[in-house]
């Protein structure tokens, strides 16, 4: 468990971290919080020429919210957004799904970039960006632009970044008071990567759920926007009809993962229980305001 | 200790003003360990250092057709490359891992690496050594081994039949081991029967995962030809013979360290192929050579335990008393038998305890070691009784159903009473001191049983599932000589020993066999020492795990060194006191008897009046001993061994509850408390005790809930890192009630018996009870562990 060779480059800026990454492309690895790549390195799973260590540009951490929209740095901690009023304030959802991310200590090393660069299935915040509509700017030495997150995740660890470009921030709407949102997943032990998961929004107005968003992860290879169930619950009185609706839907919207963490049968009836209950804490929360 | 002496002639060693046995003293081992300053092998550097990695097969079975390691001999800093044939050479021969009590076993040869066939996957087959452990790995992904794949055979059900591969040609088939044990007229039992029940239990193979792994450091010195060892075990004198006649050196020219050890639970009392061949190539360069098991290496090398397919039955009256059982295990080994302890001991230890709280006389048993391509399995925490007891405590939930009886009155009307002792098992096995009906009695206070019960009922009314599950437990401690290991040709000691010795200033150095993983047997031999003796805690340092500087002993596994190790600081400690008394009355002209050493001095054992403090006796005896007349002659260093005499072991008994919720939708379960009442004898340390229950159940937890060593239908180990092998962690752990029903053994003046392994024994039937009483409204049944929320809803039929 040591590490191959590689050669380690300290990043003094943004621009020099695109260089380093327009010469290396795909030999090139960026390094954040390293709760994922230091363990691929050191089991030798992976084996990058290069790491170009970000951690000093700290004006890549931090989440603000400018007047329009939520600005989060590729190099936040989860453990600051964890403890951000501005999030908790403007995107419940995310502060709801940030204590199902690893453990303390992995969350104050582990970077919402990091996350969503990464893009492993069963991760939290690639979940919400999706159910949140938010976009991702990427930087090369080609330019900056920004990709939609239903663009951005394309499988299984593979999303659309291009081998030159660095991801520099996640910008996300705040959620609306009208709206309400809830996250459930289910790990087998605390902190562990979820088997099920949904991150799920909806306007909720005298019983009636509308702009109905669910996202799932865990069980599929990448963030899922569950386009059919949403069809089937929006517009509807949240009761057994709909939640009988929405969960034949949903057979057609995933396709489970079979793998040492479920049969796809299991994973699905999970995602079908995870519905109920997320949908439920939205109607009691909408009641509850 | 300080303040009067009271004077009291008749003090027993438990209540004099120095007696620690029974309290709760903190631990001098800990202050260490929390300060970061425990030292364990890793932390040893020497000049000149190598290090080892090891090239493992990628296969579960492979012929070697051919090794290039040219490249990796070239790569930089490497010292040497050697194949497994090279080490194989240059070992006084191969390992076979049978022992004769078990007079049926068989197993193949077999050498420090894989020779000509690699057997599991994980096996080492080539050994890099080289000026880093990064070089060493960089250099092994050099060597090229051209393997030719070979057919598998990895399902145990299915390792006898035809046509399965056999692992080992020379021995005609998988077959390890065969055993059956039937007494009384079982047959006759089940057709009289009013009802009979009837299940299969599956338990899934896993591993010990201990924090520290196994490490060992050699150091070759070729002038006076001694190889000095530090290592990573729980048995220094035994790996010390192992290593000394593989290598071919005198055994008392190896010496062996186990510095500190950051747990163990059986895993670090077996010969490792990669440990032998670190020291070999320690003698072979003649400069130090370190291995340290990455935790990738130690999924797929140390061993594993518990794979057994059980199919068991329970013949009841309709008032509820067990008249006969009758089940067949089929135990899955691995590739070879582990040397020196055997890979078949788990199985007759389920044989030996399953349904052994129970007074039923009709009872066969039959046990089928098969071999396996995969990691070698054997001795794991609680050897075969969380498999024993889960089969035994879980048949008789399904009768107490069945039949309407409550299970902890089944449990009442079955067992052993407490009058009934000694006596036997059906199984054979001797019982003696135990209290079951105290136990039990106390365990229907601790939990509230019956206001459970109620709340239990007024909750599934609500939709919430809740269970209580039960599991009384005998539980094997402290072998005796007569049964396996050293009487069946291992180099192990089923004895145990302690020199204690008076130096001039009035302290005490205590030298013992057994030794310390972290649980504190240090402690309690220094609390054992002080109070036979009669000295404060700071007067005793303890010496153990160092061949040579303590007696020979056993060191610490099966729950023996409180037990027997105890027994024997107990016993050196009262001879040096006899002693001290002695020398005391001769410079004092008093009687030895009318004086009594506590808390280090002489004292007039009528009155109390101090006489003369113990280190006058030290300094007298040592520098002045011409105080003395001719025919006296100070000893002041004495060493006593003990082992039991005829007994197999020293059985504890107990009783576990657990409380889980079972999320009926999505199959999970939380455990709400757990709670323990055992009879470990005399206690020496309340707290110490405690936590090795608590450790124990889990670890016992572990394995019904979590831990599985994954093989896929080729034999590859596939969830062999800590990401993918889930142990229990603290957030899913209930708290845990300890509470002790004390009936000293017979077998020692002391009157301890084993603690370590009670918890993980019984934990796993105590859960799956509470889990299957859950279900129970759904009629529904998990048979196997670990108990997945997916197999949950199998069970239910909801996926």
């Amino acid at each position: 468990m040591k590490a191959p060779k590689f050669s380690y480059v300290r990043a003094e800026s943004v621009e020099h971290a695109c260089k380093l990454l327009a010469e290396h492309g795909d030999e090139a690895r960026i390094l954040a919080g390293g709760q994922s790549l230091i363990p691929t390195l050191n089991m030798r799973l992976s084996r990058p020429a290069l790491l170009i260590d970000i951690n000093r540009l700290e004006h890549l951490a931090g989440a603000i919210f400018n007047g329009k929209e939520v600005r989060v740095g590729t190099l936040t901690r989860h453990a600051d957004v964890m403890l951000s009023h501005m999030v908790a304030k403007y995107l419940p959802l995310v502060a709801e799904a940030i204590p199902h991310v690893a453990h303390v200590a992995v969350r104050n090393r582990g970077t919402f970039g990091g996350s969503v660069a990464l893009a492993d299935p069963a991760a939290e915040m690639p979940a919400c960006l999706l159910a949140l509509g938010g976009r991702l700017v990427l930087q090369s030495v080609r330019g900056t632009r920004e990709v939609a997150a239903e663009d951005y995740f394309h499988g299984l660890y593979q999303t659309a970044r291009a081998p030159d470009e660095m991801l520099i921030e996640a910008l996300i709407p705040p959620q609306t008071s009208d709206e309400r949102s809830s996250f459930k997943e289910l790990s087998r032990r605390h902190g562990d990567f979820a088997v099920a998961g949904v991150a799920a929004r909806a306007r909720v107005k005298s019983g009636t759920i509308s702009n109905v968003r669910l996202v799932y992860f865990g069980s599929e290879v990448k963030p899922t926007l569950a386009k059919t169930a949403m069809a089937a619950a929006e517009g509807k009185i949240w009761n057994d009809a709909t939640a009988e609706a929405v969960s034949t839907a949903l057979a057609s919207d995933l396709d489970p993962m079979d793998n040492l963490l479920g049969k796809p049968a299991t994973k699905l009836h999970w995602q079908r229980v995870l519905t109920q209950r997320a949908l439920d804490d939205i109607t009691s929360k909408a009641k509850a305001a | 200790m300080t303040g009067t002496v009271t004077p009291k002639a008749r003090l027993t060693p438990h209540d004099r003003p120095h007696s620690y046995v029974g309290r709760s003293l903190s631990r001098a081992g800990a202050k260490r360990a929390v300060a970061g300053k425990g030292r364990y092998t890793d932390d040893i550097t020497l000049p000149r250092m190598l290090h080892a990695a090891f090239v493992r097969s990628p296969w579960a079975h492979a012929r070697i057709k051919g090794i290039d390691i040219a490249a990796a001999r070239k790569a930089p800093g490497v010292r040497v490359v050697m194949t497994g044939a090279e080490v194989a050479k240059l070992c006084t021969g191969p390992w076979v891992g049978t022992l004769t009590c078990f007079p049926t076993m068989k197993s193949a040869p077999q050498f420090p690496l894989a020779v000509e066939r690699a057997c599991w996957h994980g096996e080492p087959v080539v050994m890099v050594i080289a000026d880093t452990r990064a070089l060493a790995e960089d250099a092994a992904e050099l060597v090229e081994i051209i393997y030719e794949e070979l057919p598998v055979t990895v399902d145990k059900t299915t390792a006898l039949g035809p046509g399965a591969v056999v692992l080992h040609p020379e021995l005609g088939d998988n077959l390890a081991f065969e055993k059956t044990i039937d007494i009384g007229n079982v047959d006759q039992a089940f057709e009289s029967a009013d009802l009979i029940v009837e299940e299969t239990y599956d338990f899934a193979r896993h591993t010990a995962v201990s924090l520290e792994p196994r490490v060992l450091l050699a150091d070759w010195d070729a002038a006076s030809e001694r190889l000095q060892i530090w290592t990573s075990s729980q048995t220094p004198h035994m790996i010390q013979h192992v290593i000394a006649n593989t290598l071919g050196i005198p055994d008392h020219n190896v010496r062996v360290v186990a510095p500190d050890v950051g747990g163990s639970f059986g895993l670090k009392i077996h010969t490792y192929g990669d440990e032998i061949a670190t020291a070999l190539a320690a003698k072979v360069l003649g400069r130090p050579v370190k291995f340290v098991a990455d935790r990738l290496e130690s999924f797929g090398s140390d061993i594993h335990a518990r794979e057994n397919l059980i199919k068991a039955r329970m013949a009841f009256t309709k008032a509820g008393d067990i008249t006969a059982v009758d089940f067949d295990v089929v135990a899955g080994a691995g590739a070879y038998s582990q040397y020196p302890r055997t890979s078949v001991f788990e199985a007759n230890q389920i044989l030996n305890i399953t349904a052994g709280p129970y007074k039923h006389k009709h009872y066969r048993a039959k046990a089928t070691v098969v071999y396996l391509n995969k990691v070698p399995s054997s001795q794991y925490r609680a050897v075969g009784h969380p498999i024993g007891i889960t089969v035994g405590e879980s048949l008789l939930d399904l009768a107490a159903t069945k039949l309407g009886i409550d299970p902890l009155e089944i449990r009442r009307r079955n067992a052993f009473p407490d009058a009934a002792f000694p006596t036997k098992t059906a199984s054979g096995v001797k019982l003696a001191d135990m209290s079951f009906t105290r136990c039990f009695d106390v365990l229907e206070k601790s939990i509230g049983y019956r206001a459970l019960r109620a709340d239990q009922a007024a909750l599934r009314k609500q939709g919430v599932y809740r269970g209580i599950g039960l599991a009384a437990f005998i539980k094997g401690t402290a072998p005796g000589p007569n049964g396996y290991y050293g009487v069946g040709g291992a180099p192990i000691s089923a004895q145990d020993a302690c020199t204690i010795k008076l130096e001039p200033n009035g302290g005490i150095i205590c030298a013992v066999g057994v030794t310390d993983q972290g649980q504190g047997v240090n402690d309690v031999m220094q609390q054992i020492a002080a109070s036979a003796l009669g000295v404060e805690m700071a007067a005793i340092r303890i010496i153990s795990g160092d061949t040579d500087a303590t007696p020979y002993g056993g060191g610490t596994y099966a729950s023996r060194a409180t037990a027997i190790g105890g027994e024997a600081v107990h016993q050196a400690a009262r001879a040096l006191r006899a002693e001290v008394l002695e020398l005391a009355g001769v410079l004092l002209q008093a009687k030895p008897e009318t004086l009594d050493l506590i808390s280090g001095k002489i004292v007039d054992a009528a009155t109390g009046m101090e006489r003369l403090p113990l280190r006058e006796i030290g300094r007298i005896a040592h520098f002045q001993v011409g105080q003395f007349p001719n025919t006296v002659h100070p000893q002041l260093s004495h060493t006593r061994r003990f082992r039991l005499l005829d007994d197999l072991y020293i059985f504890t008994n107990g009783i576990q509850a657990a409380h889980v919720e079972v999320d009926m939708e999505t199959g999970f379960i939380k455990h709400l408390k757990h709670w323990v009442v055992e009879d470990c004898g005399r206690v020496i340390n309340p707290q110490l005790a405690d936590e090795q229950v608590r450790g124990g159940c889990v670890q016992g937890l572990g394995g019904a809930l979590y831990e599985h060593c994954v093989y896929d239908e080729n034999g590859q180990l596939i969830n062999g890192t800590m990401a993918d092998y889930l142990t229990p962690m603290s957030t899913e752990m209930p708290d845990i009630v300890v509470e002790h029903v004390v009936t000293p053994t017979s077998a020692s003046e002391l009157g301890a018996k084993g603690v370590g392994e009670s918890g993980t024994g019984a934990a796993p039937a105590a859960l799956m009870n509470a889990v299957n009483d859950a279900l129970l409204p759904f009629e529904a049944r998990v048979t196997a562990q670990p108990i997945t929320p997916e197999s949950i809803l199998i069970a239910l039929g909801r996926v």
